[in-house]
């Protein structure tokens, strides 16, 4: 990293238990809250972080920093998210389940703190037969539900999983993810319902791109006045290419629309139309009463980000 | 029942090659109901190996503990097992761990791979459906059990990965809780599941270390 990408540095020794998540302060200002991805590398090498950290530096609120994501062993989500931060893009780490105990998953959260990480998303963690040790053993010994209460737990009542009380415990700004399409939808708003009573206070959304479908979803996410007790992000996932689109639809859980499949059949530019697509989403999401921002997923595209975002007129 | 299935037969010819009196135990119990280990698949065992390449010179006898994990049923045969050169198992894992207890000098071979607690759902086909946690709690989720029937064992389920009532790592397996969601709803005892299962203590499944049970009743020795 050259010396001209590098933003005041957050490091552990300036960083004091005092300061607070900025992602939270912009969401309570009201801000429509733009956040991305940082995918860590699959080896050691820290300029792969920093160089998507600084792409994106301007660009964001914060960036996600995933969690050996779909099970593949990638540099450690905290390692990466301290690493975005020192390139002056605040993060949020993402924990899941799957590979840690309550005991590692306690450690690895003070140990967060300390590195100045303020924002945690709580998942439970893609099982590791996607991967790429599908021969490994899993863990879930809490889930995802438990676990933002364990990181609740730790900010308002200062104690451990086992109820003890510590000192400088963690106060992370804690989030979770849902997906709207999934069904039934009585039992998605009951977990949605669960997780932030257990503590979340922002919710990231899996892709939108059925805007109709989303926007009903809202409609009943107001009338139980979720909105109110979270902020909502929208989940937009920017594809480069026709199979990139129906690869993501593959994913369990998805729901897109044939039209969105078609356009991208018959585009004579692929990756102009992911864009236009995800611009003409933001657009009727934005419009949205009770959503707080969106989530940009460019997996493997994050160069577009910045695109996304200027052309978005987001992040004024 | 506990049910198992038997090692691919070239694995259990590679283990038996170095002996010539060989023993067949069947075991009369799950793995005789599971159609894995009892006295037929036993024989059948016997005419295999009897065939295999270069086991023509076996002398295989086959007999059959009516339950492996009990004592006095492996002493009923006793001649026989001294007398062979090793002993093939065909019981689960706790009956071939107790013969190689009783008969410390014997080589016992395992012939089947021991694969859970289920019950028998169709002829020939049986699904897991316990796993032996040591605290149960199917009374809150409608008599459906996640810990051995979610793939990632949670309790706040379903999580991110269950679509159209299946589960993600094969669209073959029903989603625990989406199950139990529906067991719920029938019974009208859907708030059950707006509460959140606290973490578990483990400490009573393996996590513990290995388990005991003592039933005080009928059990005279102090201790655990």
């Amino acid at each position: 990293m050259t010396d001209n990408m590098k933003a005041s540095p957050v490091t552990h020794s300036d960083v004091s238990l005092e300061y607070t998540s900025g992602l939270e302060r912009e969401f309570g200002s009201g801000e429509f809250v733009v956040t991305a991805e940082i995918g860590p590398p699959r080896g050691a090498d820290a300029s792969h972080v920093e160089k998507t950290a600084c792409s994106l530096r301007g660009f964001v609120h914060a960036a996600n920093v995933t969690d050996n994501q779909t099970a593949i062993v990638r540099m450690s989500s905290i390692a990466a998210a301290y690493i975005g931060q020192t390139c002056g893009v605040e993060t949020i780490v993402q924990m899941t389940c799957r590979d840690r105990n309550r005991i590692a998953i306690q450690s690895d959260l003070l140990g967060a703190y300390a590195l100045g990480l303020r924002n945690l998303l709580c998942l439970s963690g893609d099982h590791q037969s996607f991967g790429d040790h599908p021969q490994s053993k899993n863990v879930f010994d809490i889930d995802s539900i438990q676990l933002i209460r364990l990181a609740a737990d730790m900010k308002n009542d200062g104690v451990f999983a086992n109820g003890k009380k510590g000192k400088n415990m963690p106060k992370f700004f804690i989030g979770a993810t849902i997906n709207p399409f999934a069904d039934p939808e009585e039992l998605q708003l009951i977990r949605l319902r669960k997780k932030i009573e257990a503590g979340a206070r922002f919710i990231q959304t899996q892709a939108v791109y059925d805007i109709d479908r989303f926007e009903k979803w809202m409609e009943k996410v107001r009338r139980l006045g979720i909105h109110k007790e979270a902020y909502i992000q929208a989940g937009i996932l920017v594809n480069k290419s026709l199979r990139s689109i129906e690869m993501t639809r593959k994913v369990s859980g998805m729901c897109i629309p044939d039209s969105l499949i078609e356009r991208m059949r018959k585009a004579e530019n692929a990756q102009e139309e992911g864009v236009a697509i995800a611009l003409e989403l933001i657009g009727r999401l934005r419009r949205i009463e009770g959503l707080s921002g969106i989530h940009i997923m460019a997996v493997g595209w994050e160069s577009i980000v910045p695109t996304i975002v200027r052309e978005a007129g987001l992040m004024q | 029942m506990i049910v198992a299935e038997r090692k691919p037969l070239n694995d259990i010819i590679q283990m038996v090659r170095p002996y010539k009196k060989l023993l067949i135990a069947a075991c009369g119990t799950c793995v005789t109901v599971c159609m894995a280990g009892g006295e037929k698949e036993a024989l059948e065992l016997s005419s295999l190996l009897g065939l295999a390449d270069g086991l023509e010179d076996k002398e295989i006898i086959v007999r059959t503990i009516q339950r492996q994990c009990d004592r006095e049923f492996i002493l009923e045969s006793d001649e026989d097992i001294r007398a062979a050169d090793a002993v093939i198992s065909m019981g689960c894992g706790a009956g071939v761990q107790f013969i190689a207890e009783l008969y410390p000098s014997k080589r016992i071979i395992p012939a089947l791979n021991t694969k859970f607690i289920g019950v028998n759902r169709d002829v020939g086909y049986w699904t897991e459906m316990c796993q032996g946690c040591g605290n149960c709690l199917l009374d809150r989720t409608a008599g459906i059990c996640p810990v051995s029937r979610c793939s990632k064992s949670i309790f706040n389920g379903p999580c991110g990965g269950s679509s159209g009532g299946r589960c993600e790592i094969d669209p073959d397996l029903e989603c625990a809780w989406q199950l139990i969601y529906e067991r719920l709803k029938v019974q009208d005892r859907l708030d059950t599941l707006t509460e959140t299962i606290p973490p578990r203590d483990w400490s009573s499944n393996r996590d513990g270390g290995p388990r005991r049970v003592r039933k005080s009743s009928v059990s005279p020795e102090v201790g655990k």
